[in-house]
């Protein structure tokens, strides 16, 4: 077997998984999913080493006809990067999820449980199609699955709350995906293709174009949940089950921007003026500081991490005009590397600090900040990976986070927009507000106690959080991955 | 020339079914600008094809099959919200 077929193997096991599992129901279909989970890991630890030992992406034609004719895969170390940490966040929470959708011998198989699993798998399987796609009618396709899998996630508890958060989210993914459909037919019409690489030598800043790179970026922003666009994440992620809210928050807003990254800097390598750049960042900068306030006057826990969330997207934009600015120098290079280490950073920490509320709130009953005094002695566990995930998110030495941050920091203060470093500075100091205020009230002295049900799964949000930090600790070099096959410095 | 009619007719739909979708709050409604919607971007898809045909072809046959594959998704799509919105009402009935 070619290194060649990597790719369609990523996508392909979590798909067939999926329709596997639908006959098998739902005790058949979490092992099912259990089994596959470290087939997957091994896939994408595989694509890694290929596209590292390489340093070169893999390209993959479907059916062996060429582009502009057929479908080509292609993953770079961007999307090597992305897999890995898919295929560990989707085992991590499918151990996790035992728990909750577990099926006992013995027990009744239940609605919710057989829901669950091939949910799971088909988030899996769309994320790595939107990672290994190269064309923009595949990414629309990965951006509907991801959406068809991520809303019935969110109203699994059938509660009327949660209903109406799916529908206001799907709302909004479908105006996304559709604004976004519009946006390929004009780009069609104006070049004549829609593969990646080919439409980078094509697409010129005309008119249509223009227009179609516009309306591309705008639903794929509904998608990411960017500020203006973001009322439908808080609701929909914090009234999740704990392991979906983990997997919505920490794989699916990534899938639509990495293809936002593709169409900026892959199709459009310095069509969208640096103006258009600074907007996005803008953006970024308004969700980083609004939603890190937001999320520090919550009440309830679930919804601080939710709003937690839309400030840590807010990080991801602040790379758009490092490198428009600069593009193809040491500067673009590390503003690169600072924004999809953030991406990998905040999927580890996300995932652990929305199992370990998920946790808390199940054990102690409630997740009102006020009443969890005492949770420090009743839950050491979950309080210990809530603080490490928060020292991600704040970006503090020796960290995932801090990586990241620092690396956005000095691209920003080389590329002399010294704005950006101020924003990133003042996001950490509220973000540090946040996580702060919850470990003040937990470590508390108080009359918090964990009646119900044993520590299962505390360990695995645990081993999460540590794999955030320890991201801090990786050499500079292994980070050269995510540079591999990048789009804006030629195929 | 019919091309370009379309293309018109398609850009008024989308308008159309934009409005709908951002101004009403029903959410019945809203489903239904998301299909005016989504026929307008088929529309334009269409007359896109129209004019890129060449030797001798009457359309081009990509645009056409994505347009195929557009209209699954959408139909998916207002089933999936269709059924939602049904849930949510039985949930409200409960109480």
């Amino acid at each position: 077997m070619s290194a060649g077929m990597l790719p369609v193997l990523a996508v392909m096991l979590p798909v067939l998984g999926m329709v596997l599992a639908l006959p098998l129901g739902a005790r058949g279909a979490e092992r099912l999913t259990l089994a596959l989970a470290p087939l997957g890991l091994a896939v994408a630890v595989a694509i890694a080493v290929v596209v590292y030992g390489g340093s070169a992406p893999i390209r993959h034609e479907l059916g062996h006809w060429a582009p502009p004719l057929g479908l080509a895969f292609r993953v770079d170390g961007l999307s090597a990067a992305m897999m890995v940490t898919a295929a560990v966040v989707i085992g991590a929470t499918a151990l996790f999820a035992r728990g909750q959708f577990g099926t006992a011998a013995g027990e009744a198989e239940t609605r919710r449980a057989f829901a669950f699993w091939p949910l799971l798998l088909a988030i899996w399987g769309a994320t790595n199609l939107a990672l290994a796609a190269n064309d923009l009618f595949t990414f629309y396709v990965a951006l509907e699955l991801l959406t068809f899998a991520a809303m019935p996630m969110v109203a699994l508890d059938g509660k009327r709350e949660t209903l109406e958060a799916a529908l206001r989210y799907l709302m909004f993914a479908l105006l996304g995906s559709v604004l976004y459909l519009l946006g390929v037919a004009l780009m069609y019409g104006a070049a004549g293709t829609l593969d990646v690489v080919v439409l980078a030598s094509r697409a010129g800043g005309t008119y249509p174009v223009l227009l179609a790179a516009a309306l591309m970026t705008a639903g794929l922003l509904a998608k990411t949940a960017l500020l203006p666009l973001h009322l439908w994440l808080p609701p929909a992620h914090a009234g999740a089950p704990a392991a979906a809210s983990a997997v919505l928050s920490a794989l699916v807003v990534k899938g639509s921007f990495v293809i936002l990254l593709r169409l900026w800097f892959g199709v459009l390598p310095g069509i969208p003026g640096p103006m258009a750049a600074q907007i996005l960042a803008g953006l970024g900068a308004a969700a980083i500081l609004l939603g890190s306030v937001a999320a520090l006057a919550q009440e309830r826990l679930k919804l601080l991490v939710a709003y937690s969330t839309v400030a840590q997207i807010g990080y991801l934009f602040l790379m758009f005009p490092l490198i428009a600015s600069m593009p193809g120098t040491e500067t673009a290079a590390k503003a690169w590397t600072g924004g999809v280490v953030q991406a990998v950073a905040h999927a580890f920490a996300k995932a652990a600090m929305f199992l370990t509320v998920g946790l808390m709130a199940a054990r102690l009953g409630h997740d009102r900040i006020r009443d969890i005094a005492g949770a420090g002695r009743a839950l050491p566990v979950p309080m210990i990976t809530f603080g490490l995930a928060g020292l991600t998110l704040m970006g503090v030495p020796p960290s995932g986070g801090f990586a990241a941050k620092w690396l956005l920091l000095a691209a920003a203060i080389e590329a002399g927009q010294w704005w950006w470093a101020l924003v990133i500075l003042c996001g950490g100091l509220l973000t540090g507000g946040y996580v702060y205020r919850v470990l003040s009230v937990g470590l508390r002295a108080g009359e918090a106690t964990a009646p119900t049900r044993s520590a299962d799964g505390q360990g695995i949000a645990l081993v999460l959080a540590i794999v955030s930090v320890l991201l801090g600790f990786l050499p500079l070099g292994a980070f050269g991955l995510v540079q591999i096959g990048r789009l804006d410095l030629g195929p | 020339m019919s091309a370009t009619i379309f293309g018109l007719l398609g850009a008024a739909l989308v308008g159309i079914g934009l409005f709908g979708l951002l101004v009403r709050r029903d959410a019945l409604l809203r489903i239904l600008a998301f299909n005016l919607l989504g026929g307008g971007v088929f529309l334009v898809f269409g007359a896109v094809a129209r004019r890129g045909a060449g030797a001798g072809l009457p359309a081009d046959p990509v645009p056409q099959a994505i347009i195929l594959t557009g209209i699954v998704v959408a139909f998916a799509a207002t089933t999936l919200a269709v059924a939602l919105v049904l849930r949510l009402a039985a949930a409200k009935d409960r109480g």
